[in-house]
């Protein structure tokens, strides 16, 4: 996965690559008059030249691989059944050529972060069948409350919510084409769930709400909608390692990471917000919007009242959208309260046209499997063009017409909610408290199913060769998967994010001894 | 006094400005004119009757019976048989389920007759097949680049393919002289048309059985085809989303039929789209898969599937469904008799009007010829005729010009999305009709 392109000297990487900076320095003496003419319209158009082609390069890199709960499986040759073995074995590149979008998404995964996820595929771990098989902890699944949610399915679950049998309408009523951005029943369930969850602060209007399959496909609609190919959204850094994959691959935007730091508890800084929308500017690179995601994945911290405030500032100064991911919203377990962006908006009255939130059911609901995500926006003309382009991505119908009626039963929805809560909160105690028994230590968090674990010093270099090199050992020695941060375009090498809401209490202990191997043999001689 | 400076407001992308979904177009006009006034047997009879709709509601009996002695499938799906839940809720895998995958591959081979295999490993699921084609297009072209498709044809290509891939589509122009068959001809006078004008034709979409035309494509044009395109080294998209509703298996023959036989030489470049919408009359689920010969295809294909995957309740429940071989055999069997039956009762009722219409023999609509009554052979005159069947005979039915259909009066009829008793009715009106027409015909000679 390749870092941010962003040429700023005050934000040298730890891989300098910096082919105009390596220019300019050298180029102060023929700028002076000491090159002369030639040289003087040769090396500018010299640096021209390498400066496209290190944006162009930069550009057209591998976009990274799909959904991170996705496993990639096997990147060699399919397996063939024996009804195709006549199938001429050309290799798997034909001779008739795919696009270059498709292209640069065949290439084999190299992020860390998804060849985790297929190595715990390839050796899951199992208690009873596979005691030492790889544990997960770089996938943010939520395991905890899903209990919950099959007692309610026992108690009230039959036919007629799959639309089907007497009562019902018949599988008529719910197998043909339906509104394709979602059942209206549906909606209004959906804005009660978030509003809901997200506090009863604002109320949600279902007139604003559009479904599609996953927050996947919802992210990548409004990149489509809001920025043109060639553009670019601000994202605070570290982020969501799919962010790249959702915003990127097939709509040509980019993405600009803005960094933020340890000794700020990793916090955005307008500043430099400022200063990233300026360096693009000068670039030529337009910026149509801020993508951020709060609760925040993967450090798990809220973005307060005043910051949300002077984040719209800052869109509305430069006129350009804010897109707010609140997939976890309703993952909080600190003490701090979670404020949604469209609360911001709400006591706002005007300007809300900037404004788009995406929310969705994989994460507070644990069902990503049913493929349930929404786009919120603020906007009349973002709202028609998603509904349309929902054709590409529909919820399934009886899907939707069982989420309807679990979602309608608002008894069993704030017990949820209330008990999931609890749950993440004692998972993350514990968690935490094993972690520091280590000698491990996280940034404070209060909401996500992960935490930010700091590892800096057990890293040598301090570099993110030292990270990867860490993160190897844990795979393949201590036998846990978590996401290095330089997968999240951390500017800090030594940073994980480790999930542990996939975890059962009993199995925290046998976690800690594995790591405990590797920190051991990670610390730095007396 | 202060002058006021309007804050200019947040501007939107070209895709999202974009008119290209098309639903300006009397296609989807057609639909807002019912929407208006749809025709119900008692609370609205002289409403509009939807013959615009490409769906299949013949056969609902059957999977609701289907379901209704299965009622654990259902349960299954969405119960607590514990694990089966569970998993199902945390299955996001972009394979899809394995046992869904084996279930459409042989449930595609038994509309087949048996006559060709399929892979599981080879096909990747999508959300419907809107989905699937616009993927494969993000897949074999690239901006600015083209797909040829063969006219008349589904007017939401238009905006499947184009609008967010930002690929052309050039049309292969087939005329009724011999009924609207592809030939190598017209598949090369297309070609050169792109070339001349420098555009990158990367492949070739078909549909087969065709929309519009309610037919299937002859085994020997689907040879010229495969070898145009293998000439060109170019791509082959077959939709064969109407293959379970040609009204017999032998008329219908797929492609993975032809490369079967030539044990699979050239395959590479072929790829099948398929979905449930049409023939198993379930649009609403949105399952829709791609079958590619290619392996880059299916890697990438799957990859980006993430974008459109199936709801693994659904996947599940499906499975189990079209696993069942009795059930599907007789499905399958039964939905092709009921669309034969339901086809020569609109030919019969259309044959007594007056009315010609192309021999077909799949799909879920017929092809009717009414350019006898225009004016004049022009585009706006089909125009005027559809809007007056819209809005005096109250039907809506497809203008040709909606489908590139280059010989105005061709209209799309279908028959499939109501019940026998709605059909007699319309059938009745457009009796009704043909008679004024043709009085008013007399009178003015």
């Amino acid at each position: 996965m390749t870092r941010s392109p962003v040429p700023d000297p005050k934000d040298e990487p730890r891989n300098p690559t910096r082919t105009g900076m390596r220019l300019i320095v050298p180029l102060q003496g023929v700028v002076q008059g000491r090159g002369g003419l030639i040289l003087g319209s040769i090396i500018p158009c010299a640096l021209f030249y390498f400066l496209q082609f290190y944006l162009k390069r930069h550009r057209s890199s591998p976009p990274n691989p799909p959904s991170p709960s996705t496993s990639t499986g096997n990147l060699s040759e399919l397996p063939r059944s024996s009804s195709r073995a006549n199938l001429s074995s050309r290799g798997s590149i034909g001779r008739v050529h795919v696009s270059s979008r498709a292209s640069s998404i065949a290439k084999p995964n190299d992020s860390p972060y998804y060849i985790g996820l297929d190595r715990v595929r390839e050796d899951p771990y199992d208690e009873m069948s596979n005691p030492d098989g790889i544990i997960e902890l770089g996938l943010s699944e939520n395991r905890l409350s899903l209990d919950l949610i099959e007692k309610w399915l026992e108690e009230n679950f039959n036919n007629s919510m799959l639309g089907i049998g007497g009562d019902g309408l018949g599988i008529g009523g719910i197998a043909t084409y339906q509104p394709m951005d979602g059942l209206m029943e549906l909606k209004m369930a959906m804005a009660d769930f978030m509003t809901e969850v997200m506090g009863r602060t604002v109320v949600f209007d279902p007139a604003r709400v559009v479904l599609t399959s996953g927050a996947t496909p919802a992210l990548e609609i409004l990149s489509f909608c809001l920025a043109d190919q060639g553009n670019a959204f601000l994202v605070p850094a570290p982020y969501y390692p799919g962010f790249d994959r959702d915003m990127r691959w097939r709509t040509g935007v980019e993405l600009i990471p803005v960094h933020c730091r340890s000794c700020d508890n990793f916090a955005l800084s307008i500043t430099a917000l400022e200063q990233a929308f300026n360096q693009a500017r000068k670039r030529g690179q337009r910026v149509r919007g801020i993508l951020i995601s709060n609760p925040s994945n993967p450090v798990g911290s809220l973005l307060n009242r005043d910051t949300l405030f002077d984040l719209l500032d800052f869109a509305r100064e430069r006129n350009i959208h804010i897109i707010s991911d609140e997939i976890f919203a309703g993952s909080t377990y600190g003490n701090e309260e979670f404020v949604s962006m469209a609360e911001i908006v709400d006591s706002e009255d005007t300007d809300k046209d900037r404004v788009h939130i995406i929310y969705g059911m994989s994460k507070d609901f644990s069902i990503p499997g049913f493929r349930v995500g929404v786009i919120y926006s603020f906007n009349e003309n973002v709202l028609a063009a998603s509904r349309k382009l929902t054709r590409f991505c529909s919820v399934s119908t009886p899907t939707q017409q069982l989420l309807t009626s679990m979602l309608s039963d608002t008894s069993f929805i704030q017990e949820y909610l209330k008990t999931n809560r609890r749950r993440i909160a004692s998972m993350y105690d514990l968690f935490v408290a094993a972690l520091r028994g280590l000698g491990v230590v996280c940034t404070k968090s209060c909401a996500g199913l992960y935490c930010w674990v700091d590892m800096s010093r057990l890293i040598s270099p301090y570099s993110e060769k030292g990270e990867l090199d860490l993160w190897d050992k844990l795979l393949n020695i201590a036998k846990i998967n978590v996401t290095p941060g330089s997968a999240c375009h951390c500017i800090e090498p030594g940073w994980f994010r480790f999930c542990f809401t996939t975890l059962s209490e009993n199995e925290i202990p046998i976690v800690v001894e594995r790591i405990r191997k590797v920190v051991e043999s990670c610390k730095p001689p007396v | 006094m202060a002058i006021e400076i309007e804050t200019p407001s947040v501007s939107l992308s070209k895709v999202a400005l974009s008119e290209t979904h098309g639903e300006d177009s009397p296609y989807f006009a057609g639909w807002k004119a019912y929407d208006e006034n749809p025709y119900d047997e008692l609370n609205n009879p002289s409403g509009v009757i939807q013959m615009g709709l490409a769906e299949n509601q013949v056969s609902f009996d059957l999977l609701e019976q289907y379901l209704e002695q299965h009622s654990e499938l259902a349960a299954n799906s969405g119960r607590s048989s514990t694990s089966s839940f569970r998993e199902n809720a945390l299955f996001q895998d972009y394979h899809g389920l394995q046992s869904f995958r084996k279930a459409m591959a042989s449930f595609m081979e038994q509309i087949r007759g048996g006559r060709a295999k399929f892979d599981p490993d080879r096909i990747v699921i999508t959300a419907g097949a809107t989905a699937a084609n616009e993927l494969l297009t993000f897949i074999l072209a690239d901006p600015g680049d083209a797909l040829l498709i063969p006219t008349p044809y589904y007017p939401g290509f238009d905006r499947d393919l184009r609008w967010r891939t930002g690929v052309n589509i050039i049309p292969v122009h087939c005329q009724s002289s011999n009924n609207f068959e592809i030939t190598p001809e017209a598949l090369e006078a297309a070609y050169n048309e792109a070339e001349s004008k420098n555009i990158k034709v990367k492949g070739l979409l078909i549909t087969n059985p065709s929309n519009p035309l309610g037919a299937t494509i002859k085994r020997s044009n689907l040879k010229k085809i495969l070898e145009f395109v293998t000439r060109k080294n170019i791509h082959l998209i077959s939709d064969e989303i109407y293959s379970g509703s040609s009204f017999s298996c032998d008329e219908f023959v797929s492609i993975s039929q032809i490369l079967a036989e030539q044990n699979y030489k050239d395959s590479e470049r072929v790829h099948v789209v398929y979905s449930l919408s049409k023939d198993l009359g379930l649009p609403g689920f949105r399952v829709g898969t791609i079958y590619s010969y290619n392996d880059d295809v299916v890697r990438t294909a799957r990859r980006m599937s993430s974008f459109t995957l199936i709801s693994s309740q659904t996947q599940q429940l499906l499975a189990s469904m079209l696993s069942d071989k009795r059930f599907t055999e007789n499905y399958i069997r039964v939905n092709r008799e009921r669309l034969k039956k339901r086809y020569e009762m609109i030919i019969d009722g259309l044959r007594n009007a007056g009315i010609a219409c192309l021999n077909g023999n799949a799909g879920l609509f017929c092809w009717v010829n009414l350019s006898s009554l225009l004016l004049e052979p022009t585009m706006e005159c089909e125009l005027e005729l559809w809007k007056l069947i819209l809005y005096e005979v109250r039907l809506n039915i497809s203008p040709g010009s909606s489908c590139h259909c280059l010989e105005p009066g061709w209209f799309r009829v279908c028959f499939a999305n109501m019940s026998e008793n709605t059909l007699e009715i319309a059938l009745r009106r457009i009796h009704d009709f043909m008679d004024r027409m043709r009085k008013v015909k007399i009178s003015l000679q």
